[in-house]
């Protein structure tokens, strides 16, 4: 009880002093400046976040473009179509994929993504392409792992149903199955989602980390996430303050996440 | 029960380390800051360490910002930075210049580039001359990499350059080592890095028909040069002084010209 309590604690202390830190700097600057403005040179006194907003969002949908395809795909074909002992193998394996530290994935893209990148589609290769592929890959077990539990968690009795009016196997995963594990999926979806749009370590590497707004998926953008790791180190006096907003900011798109995410899986306990 | 003991355990270990470090009465020496000197520290350290068995020296990175703001605090005994200009902040330490620095320009193995001056690196970084060509290169355009804002090798680049206001293509890197890899993998790149840091898979190009060479360095013909400063409470004395002392010493200035650096004087 008191350690469960310690960890809220925690929580809530650690919140309220990225708060206290950050929104003086936001009343201070103005929320539209703050947010929609493109220029960020902190040594000119102009603190605009709106560049890396925008990389941010990219980064994660390119990440959901790339993880959740696939972690459905194989979400459907290891809870639908192999034996049982099998699934009971390979399912560990894909969660092991979530041990590997993200500097190891940002290396392998440093060295071998960003590369191939450059060479046959041209840019600097460090790119939203790039940091795209690494987080799909690194929010795949996330998203398989949810995805499968909720898939196994749809009564027999919907297939059996569904076979008995003639559907076939095809038929019966996306028009019964899916559909049943939908909020199921979709809470997965958005918990990979909060992973990918909180990685730091792994963009940094990758993402080229300019200031500006990207015009296509081959050029390189900076995140929030790596805005604030990249200059933490040298920040002083406002420059620091605004560092601490970027992080409110941030803080509050990742909180709305999980708040849809545990209302969808809500929505799934009701319907049971 | 159970969730009193295990930290009443914690306590007990760490008193018990806390006795036992204070038992051998072995005098330490913080030095904190840029991370391009920073392992040339952490090399002189070892060296002092073996002459003065009483006395250890941790060295810890952090940057040069770092390295003033722990100088001010106490944190560290001596802050390490790297800066052309100190900042107005810093004017109450005392400041040691240990070392000078070159800041190299490096370009891709396969770049036929091989020298650049001080106007058309200005333009490079400014983004007006965004291809190769304009320079002598093939036609390609340029990726540049740059570091972040408050690193102290950028700073100091872009206050000798002058007029530099930074292209918004420019790739962030955020330290010396990912810039050179940078370089490395991409064919039409160009960074800049500390001279000690420059290896055979990246060429350096000369700057206005100088390579960044330590007798260039010295002789004062390169001009991407920038010092070494030890900055530390008031003058500095006992233990830090020796240090310190050491550092300057023919023997220290021998280490630090033999990893890559030129020495003070």
């Amino acid at each position: 009880m008191a350690i469960a309590l310690s960890a809220i604690t925690m929580l809530v202390l650690i919140v309220l002093f990225i708060i206290k830190e950050g929104l003086p700097f936001i009343f201070k600057i103005g929320i539209t400046d703050f947010l929609l403005s493109t220029d960020w040179e902190p040594a000119a006194g102009k603190y605009g976040i709106f560049p890396m907003i925008a990389g941010s969002l990219w980064v994660t949908l390119g990440a959901i473009l790339v993880g959740v395809p696939l972690g459905l795909a194989g979400a459907v074909f290891l809870s639908e179509f192999i034996p049982q002992w099998a699934m009971k193998t390979i399912k560990p394996t894909i969660e092991l994929l979530a041990g590997i530290p993200s500097v190891v994935y940002g290396f392998i893209g440093v060295m071998v993504l960003a590369p191939l990148i450059r060479e046959y589609l041209g840019g600097p290769g460090l790119s939203i392409m790039a940091a795209s592929i690494i987080l799909g890959i690194m929010i795949l077990p996330t998203v398989m792992s949810i995805s499968i539990d909720s898939i196994k968690a749809v009564p027999n009795s919907y297939r059996e149903g569904a076979f008995a009016l003639g559907a076939t196997h095809w038929q019966t995963i996306h028009m019964v199955v899916i559909p049943a594990a939908r909020s199921g999926i979709i809470a997965g979806i958005i918990l990979g989602l909060g992973r990918a749009i909180g990685e730091t370590m792994a963009v940094i590497m990758v993402a080229g980390n300019a200031v500006k707004l990207p015009n296509s998926p081959l050029d390189s953008v900076r995140t929030l996430t790596a805005n604030i790791a990249l200059e933490m180190g040298y920040a002083t006096g406002m420059h620091r303050q605004a560092l601490f907003a970027t992080g409110v900011v941030l803080l509050i798109i990742i909180m709305l996440l999980n708040y849809i995410a545990m209302t969808a899986i809500r929505d799934r306990g009701k319907k049971k | 029960m159970k969730i009193k003991i295990i930290p009443l355990l914690f306590i007990i270990l760490g008193f018990f380390t806390a006795y036992s470090s204070c038992g051998k009465e072995k005098y330490t020496i913080t030095a904190a800051g840029s991370t391009a000197f920073q392992p040339f520290a952490e090399k002189l350290a070892d060296q002092y360490m073996q002459l003065n068995q009483d006395t250890g020296v941790t060295i810890q990175g952090g940057g040069s910002a770092v390295g003033i703001q722990s100088a001010l605090s106490g944190a560290a005994d001596i802050g390490m930075a790297d800066l052309v200009t100190l900042p107005p902040e810093a004017g109450s330490l005392s400041a040691t210049v240990v070392a000078r620095d070159g800041i190299a320009i490096i370009v891709n193995l396969k770049n036929k580039v091989g020298n650049l001056t001080l106007e058309q690196i200005q333009g490079i970084y400014s983004g007006v001359i965004k291809n190769w060509k304009t320079v002598g290169g093939n036609d390609h355009s340029i990726t540049v990499v740059s570091r972040e804002a408050g690193s102290g090798t950028r700073s100091s680049f872009e206050a000798i350059v002058k007029n530099i206001s930074l292209t918004k293509e420019a790739i962030i890197q955020d330290s010396n080592g990912t810039v050179r890899e940078t370089v490395i993998n991409d064919a039409n790149a160009v960074g800049y890095l500390s001279h000690g840091l420059v290896n055979d898979k990246i060429k350096q190009v000369s700057v206005n028909g100088v390579p960044c060479m330590t007798d260039e360095i010295i002789k004062g013909r390169y001009i991407l040069v920038r010092p070494i400063f030890l900055l530390t409470k008031g003058a500095p004395k006992g233990k830090v002084k020796n240090l310190i002392d050491y550092i300057l010493s023919s023997q220290g200035q021998e280490t630090i010209k033999s990893s890559g650096l030129i020495p003070a004087k």
